[in-house]
């Protein structure tokens, strides 16, 4: 029997529509809980004040200031190395057997559970080099995590960028290396940013692999040879241990937040850009 | 014919397996336009490429004879491509500023050479835009997106990036094909303006435009060089039967 085609239309926008609904209904869910908890135990003290009694009383402010900094200075190692491996692969490499081996390299890196991460850096900045849990060792383990997502993202960005502007560059003298300071990477810029943005997600994110490389002091940090928490890792242990799982919910929710700031800012600073170098 | 500026000499050239020019001789008067004809896929575009190295760009593609700018091989060891190429600029076929404001778009070759003197910089710009007829047009609007200018301001805003690096010999890569008659008309004054003090080489399509602009004119072939002469003379008086087949608009 077949379905009229008036019929199957109209199962099709349901379907499409219920599938859309259905994603935007948990991500409601999922903010309105997590700040309906958390957001009645948020207030300045809270913020500002250092963690009591293992974090039962007092505030939060060490985690916010670990949650800041590890993916900072993990983004700040991995987006030269990462964008790097990009320009290397896509404009100084013609595709073969070397290209394609780092590429499966970087597809597989990309495809290994955060916890891994996590052991390795324990095994090798931790113990080996001997750097002991500290930021640090956790931006390092973070820098290597996120290395994947930046270099297949920059290199996509870079390879959508129309060829015309090589080839003008080329043709006004520019060398090479000029070319993708001044032609490639400026036009490519939009689609890093967003690999960027998907790291720092990951980053603030992550718990596994920071417990095992920044370790869990709840202290505020005096250098990034220090160990450190971030609001993850302390919303974690808080559960996990049973501390209190109202600061629990007060931390999820200002990391929530925290999150949907660092998005809002950087697509309007994107956006800002783009529309300041285009028609 | 004014003495040559440009000599190509026994060019052969192959992309992998396909041979697209055989044996190419020509000759480039300085201050000349000469137009280089004939119908797609004749290897008037690669030979125009290899005036200015760009075809270095392409893998898989093997150059053999010689092209002597100024009597020195462009193809010799050593040979600085780069500086080459700011003395043999180049405008492509489709408008291709880049996203950048309409000042930005003529100080790139500036800002690529390192030239970073405020003064000198806005000064080359001015007259790059003057130089290419678009002063007037842009000059309340100097930060204004590029890509927004009409077709012909866009190619004409080409012509001034090239100016601003002051090339010597221009090459024009089917410059009108993106625009409309009228376009093309200011483009083809702009050319006829740049020849007092340029060389230019145009490859088109259109054979109007050749007579039109065209002191010399190239009609080639299957990658090969049929006739090159005085454009009247070609036009009028072709010795080869394939290019009087093709101006007499037989095939093409």
């Amino acid at each position: 029997m077949r379905i009229p085609p008036k019929a199957s239309q109209a199962i099709a926008v349901a379907l499409l529509g219920g599938a859309t609904l259905l994603t935007l209904a948990v991500l409601v869910f999922v903010i309105v809980f997590v700040l309906g908890k958390g957001l009645p135990v948020i207030n300045w003290a809270f913020l500002l004040d250092v963690p009591r009694e293992m974090g039962k009383a007092g505030g939060i402010f060490p985690t916010i200031v670990g949650t800041l900094v590890l993916p900072l200075v993990a983004i700040a190692i991995a987006l030269p190395m990462g964008v790097g491996t990009a320009v290397y692969l896509t404009e100084y490499t013609r595709p073969g057997r070397v290209t394609s081996v780092i590429r499966f390299g970087t597809d597989c890196l990309a495809g290994i559970p955060s916890i891994i991460f996590g052991l390795f850096g324990y095994i090798f900045f931790v113990t080996i080099l001997r750097m002991g849990w500290c930021i640090l060792s956790g931006a390092l383990t973070l820098a290597i995590m996120v290395l994947p997502t930046i270099i297949r993202t920059a290199e996509e960005a870079i390879k959508a960028v129309p060829n015309s502007y090589r080839e003008v560059s080329y043709s006004l003298g520019a060398t090479r290396w000029e070319t993708v300071l001044k032609a490639v990477l400026p036009n490519a810029l939009p689609g890093i940013v967003t690999g960027v943005m998907l790291s720092v997600g990951r980053c603030i994110g992550e718990t596994a692999a920071v417990i095992f490389t920044a370790g869990t002091a709840l202290r505020l940090p005096d250098s990034l040879f220090d160990s450190a928490r971030t609001m993850a890792v302390h919303f974690y242990i808080l559960a996990r241990e049973g501390i209190s799982n109202e600061n629990a919910y007060g931390t999820a929710a200002v990391l929530v937040i925290s999150v949907l700031i660092v998005n809002s800012v950087s697509y309007w600073m994107m956006h800002k850009f783009i529309s300041g170098r285009s028609a | 014919m004014a003495a040559p500026v440009i000599q190509i000499e026994n060019l052969n050239l192959h992309y992998g397996a396909f041979h697209a020019l055989k044996n190419v001789n020509l000759a480039i008067g300085a201050r000349e336009i000469t137009a280089l004809i004939g119908p797609s896929g004749c290897g008037k575009s690669t030979l125009l490429r290899c005036l200015n190295r760009m075809n270095d760009l392409v893998p898989g593609c093997r150059i053999e004879g010689a092209v002597r700018f100024e009597e020195k091989d462009l193809y010799a060891r050593g040979v600085d491509v780069c500086g080459l190429r700011k003395r043999i600029g180049m405008v492509f076929q489709r408008p291709n500023p880049f996203p950048l404001s309409v000042f930005e778009n003529v100080a790139f070759g500036l800002r690529v050479s390192g030239l970073t003197d405020r003064a000198s910089v806005n000064a080359v710009v001015e007259r790059s835009l003057r130089g290419a007829w678009l002063w007037d047009y842009v000059k309340d609007k100097l930060g204004a997106p590029a890509l927004e200018l009409p077709l012909d301001q866009q190619q004409r805003l080409c012509v001034a990036r090239v100016l601003a690096v002051e090339p010597e010999v221009i090459l024009m890569d089917e410059p009108c094909s993106a625009l409309d008659p009228i376009s093309t008309a200011k483009i083809e004054e702009l050319m006829l303006e740049l020849r007092a003090a340029y060389t230019i080489v145009i490859v088109t399509h259109n054979m109007q435009q050749a007579s039109r602009i065209s002191d010399r004119s190239a009609f080639m072939l299957m990658g090969e060089m049929i006739e090159a002469g005085g454009t009247l003379g070609l036009f009028t008086k072709p010795t080869d039967k394939r290019t009087e087949d093709y101006i007499t608009g037989r095939f093409g």
